[in-house]
């Protein structure tokens, strides 16, 4: 299986010169105790590339981009981010923002106070240019008239905006985002989309961990494949969805698509 | 739907509540007097305000209960400060990634614990204070700040197990520094969370600094002893000295109440 999962990746994760690489995994493997998360990741993102990574529940998906900021560690390989394999230095700034399935926003401030938090104390801009940075960001996610509100008072989706918009403050080169829309409502998940093809438009390098198909449709370079900590497939999401070469991203696909 | 009408809502409880008081306040007045008359118990109650304060040279002195009052408030106030700080310190230590840091948390917590406040003083007052050459203030304000650091500890500790780690995870990400995290995100809810937990620690404080009297500290406990050997009125020192720090304790509930409201009015 290892084999061919490298196949794959040979014919379709080494489309770009490696100097725009940004983050490269190389032989990545992880255990938690005795189960591996990850088995021989090799996977290379390039500046500005769009990646939908999707797979089971338990396929290793959040545990990838998880090891790309350093929120978890990995046992063997190697993985560089903006070309060293220090990661610790590479999202020391903020430079790889995280949008994850629950917010995670400071519930005791308010929405200004969460988006300026960061700059103010790791950038040390001054209290002034980090607002008016932050009022900025809201106005992108289309929010700017929360600015004052606590994040309980904010639906989901508004929430998810928010935390978005966190995130942009830091300016980052990568955004990862982690199930950004299962916490939400169903009503409330295109208005997270939107914001996310808008970013996408704009030219961010981003990693979504999504089961939203129409979104990776709409918008991905590349869907990467899950099962069982391996990457069986990567694809264009028009070959993936359309013609899904391995037997089980054809089985995911039914079981997701059939209703 | 209509409301009552304010009488029925607001005006009937309140009286009822009084009057229930007024007969609890009678029935234990009756109690006490007639045990006190059985044992030929003169009360002097109006001797009582000159060990409160005094009139003298046209103004107000406090006399020897106020002024114990203000030595029990000034020891507590500084063994807050301690208590506070020995807690945090701790919780974080329990918490921190140092094998010798969480042990040494854990002991100290399981020692002063499971030993009695009194034993603690004794051994400070006797053996460690005289050989690190601390007087008898700081002593007492150690002996308290040691013992309830550790209460305040394991309260702090699990006010940080309520955080989500989620909460670090942003804090990570966006680049905030471990100290930045703690001081800005995690502490500032973890406090707001246990309030009603210190609070109690605070009363605790303030009760057992009566303690401390056994080493001949001018506090209010120490005071009134003095008094009583004084005037012979045993009933109307205690249950004076009961009040002052019954009315110390409730001012610093009621203040926790605010400030838990104030704290947590908009988020929580």
């Amino acid at each position: 299986m290892n084999t061919l999962g490298t196949n794959v990746i040979a014919a379709n994760g080494s489309h770009s010169d490696s100097a725009q690489q940004v983050i490269h995994f190389q032989q990545v493997n992880k255990w938690f105790g005795q189960f591996q998360a990850l088995k021989n990741i090799n996977l290379s993102i390039t500046a500005g590339e769009r990646l939908v990574v999707c797979g089971p529940s338990g396929s290793g998906k959040s545990t990838l981009i998880r090891c790309i900021n350093g929120l978890e560690s990995y046992d063997s390989g190697t993985l560089q981010l903006f070309q060293s394999t220090d990661i610790h230095t590479g999202t020391r700034y903020g430079k790889v923002g995280m949008v994850f399935q629950h917010f995670n926003l400071f519930p005791h401030m308010t929405v200004l106070e969460n988006l300026t938090l960061a700059p103010c104390k790791t950038l040390k801009l001054p209290k002034h240019e980090a607002n008016a940075r932050a009022m900025a960001m809201l106005q992108r996610v289309q929010i700017a008239e929360q600015a004052d509100k606590f994040p309980n008072q904010l639906s989901g989706g508004q929430q998810q905006r928010v935390a978005i918009a966190r995130s942009l403050c830091m300016q980052p080169e990568i955004l990862l985002f982690d199930e950004p829309t299962s916490a939400l409502d169903p009503e409330m998940i295109s208005e997270v989309l939107d914001v996310m093809s808008d970013l996408a438009s704009e030219g961010m390098t981003m990693v979504c961990v999504t089961h939203e198909m129409g979104f990776a449709k709409k918008v991905a370079d590349r869907v990467v494949f899950m099962d069982e900590g391996e990457i069986i497939e990567i694809a264009s999401p028009e070959v993936f969805f359309a013609h899904p070469q391995h037997p089980r991203s054809k089985q995911f696909l039914q079981q997701i698509l059939s209703y | 739907m209509t409301t009552a009408p304010a009488a029925r809502r607001i005006i009937q409880p309140v009286l009822s509540a009084l009057v229930q008081i007024a007969l609890l306040i009678a029935v234990l007045g009756y109690v006490l007097d007639s045990g006190a008359q059985l044992i030929n118990y003169q009360w002097q109650w109006h001797r009582v305000t000159d060990y409160i304060a005094y009139y003298e040279d046209g103004q107000w002195w406090p006399a020897e209960l106020l002024q114990g009052l203000g030595v029990t408030l000034q020891i507590t106030a500084i063994s807050l400060v301690f208590t506070l700080i020995i807690g945090m310190s701790t919780a974080l230590l329990r918490r921190s990634d140092s094998w010798l840091g969480r042990a040494m948390a854990s002991l100290y917590i399981e020692v002063i614990r499971n030993t009695p406040l009194l034993v603690q003083i004794y051994l400070l007052y006797f053996v460690f204070g005289p050989v690190i050459g601390l007087d008898r203030f700081s002593t007492a304000v150690l002996a308290l700040a040691l013992f309830q650091g550790a209460y305040t500890a394991e309260i702090l500790r699990a006010g940080f197990t309520t955080i989500a780690p989620g909460q670090l995870e942003a804090c990570r990400t966006l680049g905030l520094s471990y100290i930045d995290s703690y001081k800005s995100v995690i502490i500032p809810q973890v406090i707001q969370r246990t309030l009603p937990a210190l609070t109690n620690e605070v009363v605790s404080l303030v009760k057992n600094s009566s303690i401390v009297s056994v080493m001949a500290i001018f506090d209010l406990t120490t005071e009134g002893r003095n008094i009583i050997a004084d005037t012979a009125m045993p009933f109307e020192i205690w249950f004076t000295i009961a009040a002052l720090y019954l009315s110390l304790t409730l001012s610093l509930s009621l203040f926790s109440a605010l400030l838990e409201r104030k704290l947590g009015a908009h988020w929580r």
